[in-house]
C-alpha cells in the first residue's frame, strides 16, 4: 500500500475574525464633517474651528501649498500609492460637540462602547499611566494618573497642548520633519487633528507606559494625527499607540506625523501595534531626535492595512547617542508591508541597531527599506543591520532595500539580511512531537516574532500572540 | 501470552526515497519493557527505516503496516502517530528559533491532552526530568536546539521522550556525537523512562551504547534488510569482528538470484 499524503494543504487564514473583533462600525453620527476633497477651505476651517493662533494657520497653508506642489513619490508601490483618490477623502470629521472628556462617562455611549469593545478602558485601569482616545478627527477622552501630573508630566492631545503651551510646541513643532519633508508630511502638516503631546521635565522617570489609540469608524475617512514628545535630560518615558478600523470596499487614508526629542541623557521608547483594517493607506512619517547620551528605541509592528509606508528615523546627534529599531511586519492577502528603518550618524562615538522581521503569506508583500548613513565629523561609530523574512508559500513576495552610506573612518558595520522558507524537517519534527501541521507552523511564526514580543510590555506581549495567532488560524481549505 | 496489543508491531516494511528501494522488508514485533538494538553500517538504510515508520513526507512506505498499540497506523500523519503513542529521538535533532523548550513541551503535551487539568503536573515533571538528565533548568527558557552542542541536543531528545511517555520510542543514533559522560546520562536517562511500559528499537551504528542499555534482542540491518536476529550475545559478536563478518556470512548463505 502507498503512504498516501494529503495533497490539500491546510490553508492559513489571515486575520479571518478581524471583522467580528475590530471590523465593526457604528453608525456614522457626526457633529461636522468636512466635505470630501482638500483644499484651502477645509484647511482654513479646521483651523477657525480650533481657534488656532496665526503661525499654526499659516503653517497650514504653507503646508497645503508644499503637498499640492509636490509629486506622488517615485519609489515603493507606485501602482497602490497613484491609485489613492485624494478626492474622495473627508479630511476632517469630528464626531461629537464635547471636547476630549477626562471622564469616560462624558464620552458619547455609542463611541464610548466602541472603545470598551476594544479593551481601552480596562486597560488604562490595569496597567497604563495614561490614555488618549482619537475617533476619527478629534481625542474624545484624555487622562493622566494625578501622580505623574504631580510630577510636571504633560500628557495632551496636541490640539489641547497647542492651546495650553503655545511657547513650548511653538519652540519644537516640525522641528524634526518640516512639512515640505515629503508629500503625506505635507498634507498631514495641513489638516492634522488629534494625536499625543507629551513633555517629560529633567531627571523623571515615567515608571509606566502612556498609551494612544486611533479609531477610524467613517467611510472613506482621513486620519491626520500628530504626536510631538519631548524628553527633557535625563527623563525616561514609554509611549504605545495602536489603531484599528472597520473594513470597509473603499479606502481610508491615515497619515500621521510623529517627532521626538530625547535631550540629553533621555531614554525614549516608542511602541506600535498596527492594526488597521484592509483597506486602509497607512502613509506615515517618523523621526527622532537623539542628543548626548540619549536613547531612542521604535518598537513597531505592523499587521493591518492595505498599503504601509513607514520608516522610523533616528537623527543621532550628540556623541554616544543611540538608535534601536525592531521593525515587524505581517503581510497577508491584499497587503504590502513597506516598512523599514533609518538612521543618521551625525555625531561621534554613536550605536545604532535596526532588526526586521518579516512574514508573507497568501499573497502578501513584505518589503524592508532601509537606510543607514554615517556623516564624516561621525567616527567610531557601531552600526548593526539584520533583516530576516519569512515567506510562508510560494506566491507571497519579501523585497529589501537597504542602504548604508558611510563617510566615515572607524565604523563598525554588521549586516545581514535572510530570506527564509519554513523547512519541512522543522515541521516534521514538531508533528513528530504530535503537533499537527497548522500548529507546528503557529508555533514556527511565533517564534519567529518572539524577539519582538518579548520587547513588549507583559500585556501586550499577550496580547500580540493573540493576534499572530489570529492570523495563522487554520482550517482545512 | 499476553493478549494486550504490542506496543509496536511492523511487517514487511519496504520503503523508497523517491524510486530507490531503500528498506526492502522489515519485519518486528517489540512488548513492552523491551529494548531492541537495530545495528547496522553506514548507509544501510536504518536511519530511513525510523524515519519512514514516523511518517517523514521524504520516504514513502510502499508496501507493508505498522501499528502503534495494536492500531494500523502505516496512512497516519506523524503528528497523529506521535498522538497514538509513537516517538522519534531524532539523530540530527532541529532547531526552532524562538520557541522555549518549556512553551514547545507544553503545545507537545498539550496536543494529545486536552484535558486542560492535566497541565497542571508539567512544570514539576519538566523540572524532575532536567534533573534526571543532569540538564541546567536554564534551557527550559533556552530557544529549541538552538545553539545547543551536540550533546545537548540529544539529552534534550530524551527529556522529551521521558516527558511525552510513548508507547514505542525509535532512537536514531541518539549516541553518535557523544563523549562518555554524555553516553552515560542519556544511557541512564532511557533505562529510567523505559521501565516495563514502554518499547524502544535502538538504531545505531555501535556497540558502545549496548554497555549501558541492555538490549534484550539485537538484528542486525544491511542493505535494507534484517539479516540476522539473537540476543545481546550478537551485539559483543559485531564489537569483536565486524560488521563484514556478518556480510560474508549472509552472501555464502544467500545465493545470488
Amino acid at each position: 500500500m502507498t503512504n498516501d499524503k494529503p495533497t490539500i494543504r491546510p490553508q492559513l487564514h489571515v486575520r479571518e475574525d478581524y471583522q467580528a473583533r475590530y471590523g465593526f462600525a457604528d453608525p456614522e453620527e457626526y457633529f461636522l464633517k468636512a466635505p470630501k476633497g482638500i483644499n484651502h477651505e477645509v484647511v482654513e476651517m479646521i483651523s477657525q474651528l480650533k481657534k488656532e493662533p496665526d503661525w499654526m494657520r499659516e503653517f497650514r497653508h504653507a503646508a497645503l501649498d508644499a503637498f499640492f506642489a509636490k509629486p506622488m513619490p517615485k519609489w515603493g508601490d507606485t501602482e497602490l500609492l497613484n491609485s489613492i483618490d485624494f478626492a474622495d477623502i473627508h479630511y476632517y470629521l469630528k464626531s461629537t460637540a464635547g471636547g476630549s472628556e477626562k471622564s469616560w462617562d462624558d464620552v458619547p455611549d455609542n463611541i464610548k462602547r466602541t472603545f470598551d469593545r476594544l479593551g481601552i478602558p480596562e486597560a488604562e485601569q490595569r496597567f497604563l499611566g495614561g490614555v488618549s482616545a482619537q475617533y476619527e478627527s478629534e481625542v474624545v477622552y484624555h487622562s493622566l494618573r494625578e501622580d505623574l501630573t504631580k510630577q510636571g508630566i504633560i500628557f495632551l492631545d496636541m490640539d489641547t497642548g497647542l492651546r495650553e503651551h503655545e511657547e513650548l510646541v511653538r519652540r519644537y513643532f516640525a522641528t524634526v520633519i518640516p512639512y515640505a519633508d515629503n508629500k503625506f508630511a505635507a498634507l498631514n502638516s495641513a489638516v492634522w487633528s488629534g494625536g499625543s503631546f507629551i513633555y517629560v521635565p529633567p531627571g523623571t522617570d515615567v515608571k509606566i507606559p502612556l498609551q494612544a489609540y486611533f479609531r477610524i469608524n467613517a467611510r472613506n475617512m482621513g486620519q491626520f494625527e500628530r504626536t510631538l514628545i519631548i524628553a527633557d535630560k535625563g527623563s525616561r518615558v514609554h509611549y504605545i499607540e495602536g489603531c484599528t478600523a472597520p473594513t470597509y470596499s473603499s479606502d481610508s487614508l491615515h497619515s500621521a506625523v510623529v517627532e521626538l526629542i530625547a535631550h540629553e541623557g533621555a531614554y525614549i521608547r516608542y511602541t506600535t501595534i498596527q492594526n488597521w483594517s484592509n483597506n486602509v493607506f497607512n502613509l506615515v512619517t517618523k523621526r527622532a531626535v537623539a542628543h548626548q547620551d540619549a536613547t531612542v528605541e521604535w518598537v513597531d509592528a505592523n499587521l493591518g492595512s492595505k498599503l504601509t509606508m513607514k520608516f522610523p528615523c533616528v537623527y543621532l546627534m550628540g556623541e554616544r547617542a543611540k538608535a534601536e529599531i525592531l521593525s515587524v511586519a505581517f503581510a497577508g492577502d491584499g497587503q504590502h508591508q513597506d516598512a523599514g528603518a533609518k538612521v543618521i550618524h551625525a555625531a561621534p562615538n554613536t550605536t545604532s541597531r535596526i532588526t526586521s522581521k518579516s512574514i508573507s503569506r497568501g499573497g502578501g508583500r513584505a518589503s524592508y527599506r532601509g537606510m543607514v548613513k554615517v556623516y564624516p565629523s561621525a567616527t567610531n561609530c557601531k552600526v548593526s543591520v539584520e533583516c530576516d523574512a519569512l515567506l510562508l508559500n510560494e506566491n507571497s513576495r519579501s523585497d529589501t532595500y537597504p542602504t548604508m552610506e558611510i563617510a566615515a573612518e572607524d565604523v563598525r558595520v554588521e549586516h545581514e539580511a535572510r530570506v527564509s522558507k519554513i523547512a519541512e524537517e522543522q515541521i516534521f519534527y514538531l508533528q513528530s512531537r504530535g503537533l499537527s501541521d497548522d500548529e507546528a507552523r503557529m508555533l514556527i511564526v511565533n517564534g519567529f516574532f518572539e524577539p519582538f514580543v518579548k520587547e513588549l510590555p507583559m500585556e501586550y506581549a499577550v496580547e500580540m500572540n493573540r493576534l499572530i495567532e489570529l492570523e495563522m488560524e487554520g482550517s482545512v481549505g | 501470552m499476553s493478549t494486550a496489543p504490542l506496543p509496536f508491531r511492523c511487517e514487511d516494511i519496504h520503503v523508497a526515497i523517491g524510486d530507490k528501494p531503500v528498506v526492502k522488508g522489515v519485519s518486528l514485533a517489540i512488548k513492552a519493557g523491551e529494548i531492541h538494538a537495530l545495528m547496522g553500517p553506514n548507509g544501510s538504510g536504518k536511519s530511513t527505516l525510523a524515519n519512514a515508520l514516523m511518517g517523514h513526507p521524504a520516504y514513502t512506505i510502499t508496501s507493508g503496516h505498522v501499528y502503534v498499540g495494536g492500531e494500523d497506523v502505516t496512512a497516519a500523519a506523524p503528528h497523529e502517530r506521535a498522538r497514538k503513542g509513537m516517538f522519534l529521538a531524532f539523530q540530527y535533532p532541529i532547531a526552532v528559533p524562538g520557541v522555549t523548550v518549556a512553551n514547545f513541551l507544553r503545545a507537545a503535551v498539550k496536543s494529545r491532552t486536552p484535558d486542560e487539568a492535566a497541565m497542571k503536573g508539567f512544570r514539576k515533571t519538566l523540572m524532575a526530568e532536567f534533573e534526571r538528565l543532569e540538564i541546567d533548568p536554564a534551557f527550559a527558557t533556552r530557544y529549541v536546539n538552538d545553539g545547543f552542542s551536540g550533546g545537548e541536543k540529544k539529552r534534550l531528545e530524551i527529556l522529551q521522550m521521558a516527558v511525552l511517555r510513548p508507547q514505542i520510542a525509535l532512537l536514531d543514533e541518539t549516541d553518535s556525537g557523544l563523549d562518555i559522560d554524555a553516553l552515560q546520562i542519556v544511557s541512564r536517562g532511557i533505562n529510567h523512562v523505559v521501565g516495563d511500559q514502554m518499547g524502544v528499537l535502538l538504531v545505531t551504528h555501535y556497540q558502545r551504547i549496548l554497555n549501558y542499555v541492555k538490549p534484550h534482542v539485537v538484528h542486525v540491518f544491511m542493505e535494507g534488510r534484517i539479516v540476522r536476529s539473537g540476543g545481546p550475545e550478537l551485539a559483543a559478536m559485531l564489537e569483536e569482528k565486524g560488521y563484514e563478518w556478518i556480510e560474508n556470512e549472509v552472501k555464502q548463505a544467500a545465493p545470488v538470484v
